[in-house]
């Protein structure tokens, strides 16, 4: 089994970083659709997708070599950087819950990233 | 732990919302994960070239799929709170492997098992918790 690169590391966090922002711009966007189901065109939306899309870019890149127990987690960090900026930008209360439930996540993902 | 400062965003202080929005991911992982399922085939099947691209039909589902996930999420956060909701998306993890291993023949060990049921309990915790 070998180790995995920091580079590898480094890509899969980057990776998480930007598909965080990712979900801040699907939310901004979504707020639109208020408006009727037609504003999903819409500016906002877009970047998110865009985003997304390139974060999958970095997260390909990155589990090309590696462990997926250690690479899989770091991933799921993204739900971390998001509920920081949910607080941030929407002023969304951190709960108990919430710490908890994404808590258990973070170490299932970890769980099946060990058995992948 | 502080003590959070709770300033509400939107209405979703009733717990119904909150299970129509999460319900509303929980159907956008299920597409995801079938998108996925179907851009492997395609990967696995795909012949050179560009026309080898488009014309590679579980590619192209697959694609379209991950559209119409996109599209439900954006549904669920749009009266959902996006720090409940977004972890969910993790569930996708879960159906991926259920669903590999029924089409695949994947193994599904017991760490990975373990790994599943504790993603399954999160989300629900999650689910248990919106705003205050």
């Amino acid at each position: 089994m070998t180790s995995t690169p920091v580079s590898s590391m480094l890509l899969v966090l980057v990776a998480s970083f930007i598909g965080s922002f990712g979900a801040v711009f699907l939310k901004l966007g979504s707020a639109k659709l208020h408006g009727g189901f037609w504003k999903i065109f819409n500016l906002q939306l877009a970047i998110g997708v865009s985003l997304f899309m390139g974060s999958s870019f970095f997260f390909v890149m990155g589990i090309r070599h590696g462990q997926l127990s250690v690479l899989y987690p770091m991933v799921s960090l993204g739900y971390v950087w998001t509920l920081v900026w949910a607080r941030l930008m929407f002023k969304e209360a951190f709960t108990r819950q919430k710490f908890v439930g994404l808590a258990l996540i973070l170490l299932g993902v970890t769980f099946v990233g060990m058995g992948s | 732990m502080s003590t959070p400062v709770t300033i509400p965003t939107d209405k979703l202080d009733n717990p119904a919302a909150r299970w129509k929005s999460i319900a509303l991911v929980f159907c956008c992982t299920i597409l995801g994960a079938a998108a996925q399922i179907l851009m492997k085939t395609g990967a696995n099947h795909l012949k050179p070239g560009l026309m080898g691209v488009i014309t590679n039909l579980p590619l192209f589902c697959g694609y379209a799929l991950y559209g119409m996930s996109t599209v439900l999420l954006v549904l669920a956060l749009k009266d959902g709170e996006l720090s409940l909701l977004y972890p969910v998306i993790a569930l996708t993890y879960v159906w991926v492997t259920g669903l590999s291993f029924l089409i695949f023949h994947d193994t599904v060990n017991p760490i990975k098992l373990v790994g599943i049921v504790t993603i399954v309990i999160g989300v629900a915790v999650l689910g248990t918790g919106g705003k205050s």
